[in-house]
């Protein structure tokens, strides 16, 4: 199966660059990435709060079966350009990775289909590193949630 | 190669990348990673042992414990390490695609 989804992480830097093509005309995935009811299904997080705008903000946290909060990261939005693009800053809570600047950039294909560019930019090539190492970092709350499961159904 | 396979092995247990996690951290004692999980501490012996076989950890002797360390060496290679990383990015785009497709059906 093809890979939709392409990161390109060369060795050495401190960057990474996600990119992924969607059958979604531009002004829907756009929307994708504004709408905190809309982030909070694809994500699987609860969003806290999501101002969608130049020097807004953005809180996520993300809960286990039992009430635990498993996962908590927030931000700033430095650029909100409706269907262009987003620049925003990223920072888990209680973890040793530092801040990412992220930087969306969203284009038109055509009218059906559009692509994604993130590029994400880390404090330093072994805080990256680190987080690819481990790469349930951000999903730490699914890794979390599974657990969780697997332990539910041993008991 | 076969370690590149049983690397994967050993990321792809929930376990093993909690452990993981906890690791990241701070190097810790056995009983100080088994203190987070209620899975019983032979299981947390064993999750050990394979993240120490495929050289994800690294144990050193501390006095009398034994503390885990995050193996750079074992975790070296950057793209060995990005497939999770893209599967989860790539899981969570399928699912803004197919809650997109819904939306605009509406």
């Amino acid at each position: 199966m093809e890979l939709k989804t392409k990161i390109i992480a060369e060795e050495g830097r401190q960057d990474l660059l996600i990119t992924r093509e969607f059958d979604l005309p531009v002004e829907l995935l756009f929307k994708a990435f504004a709408e905190p009811e809309i982030v909070e299904q694809w994500m699987g997080t609860k969003v806290l709060k999501l101002e969608s705008k130049k020097h807004g903000s953005w809180q996520y946290e993300t809960s286990d079966a039992k009430g635990n909060v498993v996962f908590k990261a927030d931000g700033t939005i430095h650029e909100f350009s409706p269907n262009r693009k987003i620049t925003r800053t990223f920072e888990m809570a209680n973890a040793p990775f530092g801040v990412q600047l992220e930087v969306l950039e969203f284009e038109m294909i055509n009218g059906d289909t559009s692509r994604i560019n993130m590029h994400v930019i880390y404090e330093s090539n072994a805080l990256r590193d680190q987080m690819l190492k481990l790469p349930f970092a951000q999903g730490i709350n699914m890794a979390h949630n599974r657990l969780q499961d697997i332990l539910s159904k041993l008991k | 190669m076969n370690l590149r396979r049983d690397v994967f092995q050993a990321i792809a247990d929930p376990t093993r990348r909690a452990i993981m996690l906890l690791v990241a951290s701070q190097a810790m004692s056995a009983g100080a990673i088994a203190a987070n999980f209620d899975t019983a501490r032979p299981t947390v012996s064993k999750h050990l042992q394979i993240l120490t076989e495929c050289e994800l950890l690294k144990p050193e002797q501390n006095g009398r414990e034994i503390y885990y360390h995050i193996n750079a060496k074992g975790m070296k290679d950057v793209a060995e390490f990005i497939e999770p990383f893209r599967k989860m990015w790539d899981d969570r785009f399928n699912a803004l695609e197919s809650i997109m497709k819904n939306y605009k059906a509406k």
